[in-house]
């Protein structure tokens, strides 16, 4: 209001009439806006990319036969009977112009199919089809016609743009009280938390409702948090709040997937056949993540980018694109059926211009660090020819080592986070073929020649329920046995001489656990029983082989430590109704605190980049943590103090205002005790029994009088 | 007489403090009371503490002892579950209502019918006035009549007795039921509560609608039972949108709220400590494990004043139905979907509980 007085006070001064002012008529000069930014750009951007002009299921071919009248109906049943295989045309869907003047056709038809799809379909496969030797079919989309008739004939020098100072994108990594943050979803929010175990709360950072239309999902190296929507994805970043970094147009986009050093963004998106015997349509983008830039587009049906199995209707298996380690982000590896395909990024090519062929390669991994594919080729021709587990060095294609085996019903490969081990599991059939049995092939990667050992477990015939390698470490954990009480043991790469063999460091007996969380510092690690065993957690150090804590989070769904492995989120997601929520424990198994929130579909914790300190670095640290810690724990003092302080505080506000309230209906009991006492026909006594015994003490004391006066008149 | 005393099923009173977090386990025995083969719905103490009354699904309302569970009698003559009962000051009359459409009015002592009222449709509550010379009913909707609240003249001599309403007041929303009804301070006010989650304050002179409960802190689905202050001055709401709340019972102030992870079926003040215990579980027919844990059949106290859980009570194999304490705060019992009522004798500990 005060601005318009404002206003109406300037325009006195300066004699305006407002009321003779039409606004409309106010127009401002193109290409200067005085600094007022338009408000609507989002929306006009989303319209830009929603444009479509309906015409999306017409198609144009090109470089037909020029034919006069006589051969029209011929040519144009030719031209029927090519796409009426590749898709539905509409009714009179087909129209083939004629010049007036000669009545010869002009050299190109439109035609017009029922759905976008079948167009779209209908131009890939008759695009360069041979009618003959001279007429090769140039087939065009009608909407794309508009497009390429608008290139502009001369071409402009782009206008360069001012430099704008991007904003700390790495900023929460400099939190004072180097917090962690993490991200939730429930309901229709998302929700972003600096994870305070000081204060036993999660301090908000950002929420917002409805920020993603599927699931949110962090870069590798926590920079960016990357939204679902329809008409694409969007990243999010920034120093304080969480501002839209960059967008990626791929409309109805269904899964994300960045690569390991966050350059690249691989988006996916399937469209369900119209013919359910047919596979899903796939495509697949890859863009830059800084730029926006789509680096290439991959499309073909859910078959081709299938691992193993057919991807059929549900559509290929995710991710598909498997990036090589590192942080360099220089190869990305696809499978398809009998062949490997790697890329490299510098021209989004593949390497050497082929794929390798493999027959019958059913599994790709690569190492976490280095350019090493391990891939698995399971047993061919009834067991003639031996299954096989290879290392392939990229981008020779050379291949490291490999190694035979026999009678394989599966296998699975788990590389060591550091890239220097990679343990196989391997299911053996036994002698009847009737059962499997298991154990391990451990590869050393930065040993001469890659030795390889064989790993059995102590009972053979034992059922392997889960494996983990700690990170950057050199122990493993498996979880082995019948269920309900497998066992966990615990092994080590190393004996106690330092020399190259495994070792066995311990078994725990009949445990309720099926799952294995390690410390991202490795050391620690959670054996949880989640599913059936409704959420035991056990916090168990593994240097002194022992048990730090058992706790239960009673139905958890989810287990995700933070980053750098003081503290670990549970959860119970919506997959159960009740008891939503998640749960913050730190690393021994101490519970700091509880969230409930109803619909809870997703926990996150934002990844850290890896430290830029030195093992030996590390190490020192590590040895002085003494030192380090005092001026922690002082200050966790004082933020205990204070919390207690205000605990304190708070709960002597509580108690006086409900001391008000007793008060005040004390006095008003009082007040309406003689109407009570009245309805009550007259009953004396209230409901307090010490108010009844008081009157009647008194009541006592007035005999005792009575009778004294009897006697004095006596 | 079926009473039984099982394994210490224990009382588990944790304390989740800042700081430490300890377990303070207190064992007490249980009574465990199996008198009926229905769900239980409703249980009322007498003024003295020594009669427990409770209703069930089946038919026949059960008179126990309060001290050890012993079975004194059954009141025999309704067709239909019970859903409410009031007993009179004096432990001289009993009231109750049905879903076979009537209230009955009874002789504590030697179980006789003395009067019945007959409605339309189930009775849901009841409720004796200050004085016992006024009784509210509430009645469910059915058959195009809708839910009501009747206020009835207990007459001293039951031969005097008449059906008439005194007073009949109609929600707004007359499809849904009213849960419960009870009377204000000096019978000025009658409180109710039901499935459209709203809290209205009628005058009984007038029959007005004098106050409702606010949307925005009110609760947001089925007030499920409604549990007032020995004093009349404030009351406490359960409700299936998983909170109780406590009102002042005047103004319908707002004044605590309490959150569990369950709908709320049952909820009851200790009358001598700062204690509210909420009772309910997940619908059995929404039970998806076989875990009876899943379910949270458990009686959850909180501290009033500071709205913080103490502890919990497991016993029930099923959802909390009733909850009720006894007046001397020093025992309280629960019924269950499971047909139990599960009376519990506090111990030391339980009185020297700080949180």
């Amino acid at each position: 209001m005060a601005a318009v007085v404002d206003i109406d006070a300037l325009s006195a001064q300066l004699g305006v009439n407002w009321s003779e002012v039409n606004l409309d008529s106010i127009q401002l000069p193109p290409g200067n806006n005085f600094g007022i930014e338009s408000d609507d750009e989002a929306v006009y951007h989303d319209d830009q990319s929603e444009f479509d002009t309906g015409f999306g299921n017409i198609i144009v071919v090109d470089h037909l036969p020029v034919v006069p009248k006589e051969k029209f109906e011929k040519l144009e049943g030719v031209l029927k009977k090519i796409y009426n295989q590749l898709g539905v045309i509409k009714e009179n869907g087909l129209w083939m112009p004629v010049d007036p003047d000669t009545k010869m056709t002009l050299g190109y038809c439109f035609i017009e199919f029922n759905t976008p799809q079948e167009a779209q379909n209908a131009k890939e496969k008759s695009h360069g089809y041979k009618l003959d030797k001279t007429h090769i079919f140039a087939v065009n989309m009608f909407d794309d016609f508009d497009r390429l008739m608008n290139v502009r004939e001369e071409w402009e020098p782009p206008q360069a743009r001012p430099y704008v100072p991007g904003e700390n994108l790495q900023k929460w990594l400099t939190d004072e009280k180097a917090r962690d943050q993490l991200v939730i979803r429930s309901g229709p929010d998302t929700e972003v938390y600096w994870n305070d175990a000081r204060q036993k709360k999660p301090e908000p950072v950002h929420k917002r409702p409805y920020w993603t239309e599927s699931y949110v999902q962090w870069s590798p190296l926590g920079t960016y948090l990357v939204t679902l929507h329809k008409q694409g994805a969007a990243v999010w970043g920034g120093a304080d709040t969480f501002t839209r970094l960059m967008r990626y147009q791929h409309s109805m986009v269904k899964l994300v997937d960045f690569s390991p050093g966050e350059r690249y963004l691989v988006t996916y998106h399937s469209q369900e056949p119209s013919n359910p015997r047919d596979a899903s349509k796939v495509e697949i983008k890859v863009f830059d993540v800084r730029t926006g830039r789509m680096m290439r587009d991959f499309k073909g049906s859910a078959d081709e980018f299938s691992i193993g199995g057919p991807g059929g209707v549900a559509g290929a298996s995710w991710p598909v694109f498997r990036w090589a380690g590192g942080k360099d982000d220089k190869y990305f590896a696809k499978l398809s059926k009998n062949t490997i395909s790697v890329y490299e990024t510098e021209t989004f090519s593949l390497i050497d211009k082929k794929s390798m062929k493999v027959d019958n390669v059913v599994d790709i991994c690569w190492s976490p660090t280095d350019s090493i594919l391990s891939l698995f080729v399971p047993e061919q021709g009834g067991g003639n020819q031996p299954a096989k587990v290879a290392l392939v060095q990229i981008p020779s294609k050379v291949e490291l080592r490999q190694k035979n085996l026999f009678s394989v019903s599966e296998c699975k490969m788990y590389w060591q986070s550091s890239g220097e081990y990679l343990a196989v599991k391997v299911d053996r059939y036994t002698k009847t073929k009737k059962s499997t049995y298991s154990g391990f092939e451990l590869f050393r990667i930065k040993e001469r020649d890659i030795p390889i050992e064989v790993l059995e477990l102590d009972n053979k015939n034992d059922k392997i329920i889960a494996f983990a390698w700690e990170p950057k470490g050199h122990r493993f954990a498996v979880i082995h046995g019948d269920q309900p009480r497998p066992d966990v043991s615990f092994y080590s790469m190393k004996t106690a001489q330092n020399t190259g063999r495994v070792s066995k460091l311990a078994t725990l007996k009949a445990k309720q656990a099926n799952a294995l969380f390690w410390s991202p510092t490795g050391k620690y690690i959670i054996l949880a029983g989640l599913k059936g065993f409704n959420g035991q957690l056990e916090f168990f150090n593994v240097d002194e082989l022992e048990t730090m804590a058992t706790a239960e989070h009673f139905m958890a769904t989810d287990i995700e430590w933070d980053p750098t492995g003081r503290y670990v989120a549970t959860a119970v997601t919506s997959v159960h109704e009740m008891e939503n929520g998640f749960t913050i424990w730190s690393f021994n198994g101490n519970l700091v605190y509880r969230i409930l929130k109803d619909h809870f579909f997703q926990l996150a914790w934002r990844p850290r980049p890896p430290s830029f300190l030195t093992a030996e670095k590390e190490e020192e640290i590590a040895k002085n943590l003494k030192k380090y810690s005092k001026k922690y724990e002082a200050e966790d003092q004082d933020v205990s103090l204070l919390l207690s302080e205000q605990d304190r505080e708070k709960r002597r506000a509580l108690k006086e205002e409900w001391e008000k309230w007793v008060m005040q209906w004390k006095s008003l009991h009082e007040e309406e005790k003689l109407a009570r006492q009245n309805l009550r026909d007259g009953e004396v006594s209230d409901v307090e029994e010490d108010e009844y015994e008081a009157k009647e003490v008194e009541f006592e004391d007035l005999i005792d009088v009575t009778e004294e006066i009897v006697q004095e008149s006596m | 007489m079926t009473m039984e005393c099982v394994n210490p099923e224990g009382l588990r009173f944790n304390q989740m403090r800042s700081s430490s977090h300890q377990t303070l386990e207190t064992r007490m025995r249980p009574i465990l009371m199996k008198g009926h083969e229905r769900p239980l719905t409703f249980l009322r103490y007498n003024r003295d503490g020594d009669l427990l009354f409770s209703c069930a699904k089946d038919h026949t309302p059960t008179l126990w002892l309060a001290h050890n569970g012993e079975r004194l009698g059954t009141y025999r003559g309704h067709n239909g579950a019970v859903w409410c009962c009031d007993v009179s000051r004096d432990s001289s009359r009993l009231i109750t209502g049905s879903a076979d459409q009537t209230a009955k009015l009874w002789d504590v002592k030697s179980g006789k019918q003395l009067f019945t009222f007959n409605f339309g449709s189930s009775a849901r509550s009841v409720d004796f006035s200050v004085g016992d010379h006024l009784a509210v009913i509430t009645t469910d909707h059915f058959m195009g009549v809708s839910s009501a609240i009747h206020v009835k003249r207990i007459a001293e001599d039951p031969q005097d007795q008449v059906a008439d309403s005194v007073l009949v007041l109609q929600s707004p929303d007359g499809k849904k039921k009213i849960n419960r009804a009870v009377w204000g301070p000096l019978n000025q006010t009658i409180v109710s509560g039901g499935e459209d989650a709203v809290i209205r304050i009628w005058d009984t002179e007038t029959g007005k609608l004098l106050k409702q409960s606010d949307e925005q802190v009110g609760h947001k689905e089925a007030i499920t039972s409604l549990c007032k202050a020995a004093d009349d001055s404030h009351f406490l709401t359960g409700s299936h949108d998983k909170t109780a709340k406590l009102w002042d019972m005047r103004s319908l102030t707002l004044i605590k709220s309490y959150t569990t992870v369950v709908p709320v079926n049952a909820v009851a003040m200790s009358p001598l400590l700062n204690h509210v215990v909420l009772g309910g579980g997940q619908d059995a027919s929404t039970v998806t494990t076989t875990d009876h844990r899943a379910g949270k059949f458990e009686a959850k106290f909180y501290d009033t004043i500071l709205e913080e859980e103490i502890g919990g009570v497991k016993g029930h194999f099923g959802p909390i139905n009733a909850l009720a304490f006894n007046p001397d705060g020093k025992s309280f019992s629960s019924g269950g979907e499971d047909g139990y009522v599960r009376l519990h004798h506090f111990d030391s500990n339980y009185f020297n509980i700080r949180i």
